[in-house]
């Protein structure tokens, strides 16, 4: 039943997906790169931490930025093509 | 103690398995049932129940796009639960004046039309279009001159929380002049750490001790409106839950705040470093002259994105969660019932984290703001920190 409900979902509703997924992916490793190399900063000099997690929050919303671009995108394609 | 909170954890462990448990019996029962009478009750169930006919919308299929669309768009009704819903005045000018009504003219499921003074109205996909009231046709000409000033739910929902503001505010700088010199107190003491935070950690690090205080107010009242916005769009109750800073026009007008104020601000060194960079070659120039000022209005667009989308992403998750009840509930009841468990556990989960987004987009939003500002007004340009 839930299968039959996945096929009836257009091919257009299935890239838009594919690319929301592809965003995600490529967020999720520019900012588990970010996280883990704070986190190595933060190790080696532990009395810096405040202006690392500054400037770690900021590059990670940053990256954010450019997987939300995909996101909105595939939103729109979402809701335009119906 | 511990003896209490262990027992205490080993029946929550049976409840939460019981409960999840009904998700594989149910299924099961489905997957017996559903086969046979699959082809009968899709053509039954509407035919066997004329006496139902006002209910249809029960019997209509859950459609879980729509849901979340419609609670996250915005609307001329603001729904509250049911079919109740607070219905919202309609402000139209057209080429013949003010047209001015409430919205409960279009019906609760917004199908109705109005016949206004000027002409006759209709809502379609949410946004009022004229029609010619004997053929029911759209009439083009006239819905391009409408301009629509209607108090739609987001601007309910923003004029509450200025009204939250003001109280907050005026309270806060009241106590101030009141116990000068004295410790803060009560709502004082909740605020001024947050003042200060936007003062220290966002406005003097970014723009420099000297001249912060001039973009002070712009910073406390984007970061506050941001941030009372977000945290009351997670309310699910009545004054809460609208998507209000998640909605693309008000991320668009505090985006647009940020641009005009940084063109207007900018000084020498920032029109140098963005018609002729220094210390480039002229060749180059025309490749990154366009960047630059591409540069200038791209800031604000990702500002205006990132916090449109942050928060409806938010909006959608959490009704994501709650449709999922319903899409199962649909296949059979007790599937309903063991999936509301899970989706209950995951909301509150992602309420928690959206808590933290909240005041994270507040943060970054405030904090990209005042990096811009820094730049326009930098005097030195030494070292240049570019943030597209």
């Amino acid at each position: 039943m839930l299968l039959s409900v996945l096929m009836e979902a257009s091919l257009t509703y299935g890239f838009a997906a594919i690319g929301a997924g592809i965003a995600a992916l490529a967020a999720g490793i520019g900012i588990g790169r970010i996280g883990g190399s704070a986190l190595e900063s933060i190790a080696r000099q532990p009395e810096s931490v405040n202006d690392i997690r500054a400037t770690m929050i900021l590059a990670a919303a940053l990256v954010e930025g450019a997987a939300f671009f995909a996101m909105v995108i595939g939103l729109l394609v979402v809701l335009i093509i119906k | 103690m511990a003896n209490k909170f262990n027992t205490f954890r080993q029946y929550l462990l049976i409840f939460v398995f019981i409960l999840t448990s009904l998700i594989a019996f149910a299924n099961e029962v489905d997957e017996h049932t559903s086969a046979i009478a699959q082809d009968s009750i899709s053509s039954t169930t509407i035919e066997n129940h004329p006496a139902n006919a006002e209910n249809d919308h029960e019997s209509e299929k859950f459609d879980a796009g729509k849901m979340i669309i419609e609670h996250v768009a915005d609307n001329h009704q603001w729904h509250l639960f049911g079919h109740t819903s607070i219905s919202l005045p309609v402000i139209l000018k057209t080429d013949k004046g003010f047209d001015i009504f409430s919205s409960s003219h279009f019906g609760h499921d917004g199908k109705e039309v109005y016949n206004g003074n000027n002409y006759t109205y209709e809502l379609k996909e949410g946004n009022i279009v004229v029609v010619d009231e004997l053929t029911g046709l759209i009439n083009e000409t006239a819905t391009e001159s409408l301009w629509d000033f209607s108090i739609t739910k987001n601007v309910m929902a923003m004029l509450i929380s200025m009204f939250i503001m003001f109280w907050m505010f005026g309270s806060v700088a009241k106590a101030y002049t009141k116990n000068k010199g004295k410790a803060p107190r009560g709502l004082q003491s909740f605020m001024e750490p947050l003042i200060l935070f936007v003062r220290d950690d966002i406005a003097k690090v970014s723009i420099g001790d000297k001249r912060y205080l001039q973009f002070m107010p712009f910073l406390l009242t984007v970061f506050f409106f941001i941030w009372i916005n977000n945290v009351l769009g997670l309310i699910p109750i009545f004054p809460g839950g609208v998507n209000v800073s998640g909605s693309i026009s008000i991320a668009l007008a505090l985006a647009l705040f940020v641009l005009v104020i940084t063109l207007f601000i900018a000084n020498k060194h920032y029109w140098q470093h963005v018609f002729v960079m220094p210390g480039v070659p002229v060749l180059v120039l025309f490749i990154l002259t366009p960047i630059e000022i591409l540069g200038l209005v791209l800031r604000p667009f990702v500002l205006m994105i990132r916090l449109f989308a942050n928060i409806t992403a938010g909006h959608i998750i959490a009704l994501a969660f709650f449709s999922l009840i319903f899409i199962f509930g649909e296949m059979h009841a007790g599937l309903g019932v063991g999936v509301s468990v899970l989706s209950l556990v995951f909301t509150v989960f992602m309420g928690a984290l959206e808590l933290l987004v909240a005041f994270l987009q507040a943060y970054v939003f405030t904090l990209l703001t005042a990096i811009y500002f820094g730049a326009a007004i930098d005097e030195s340009h030494a070292v240049y920190n570019h943030h597209d």
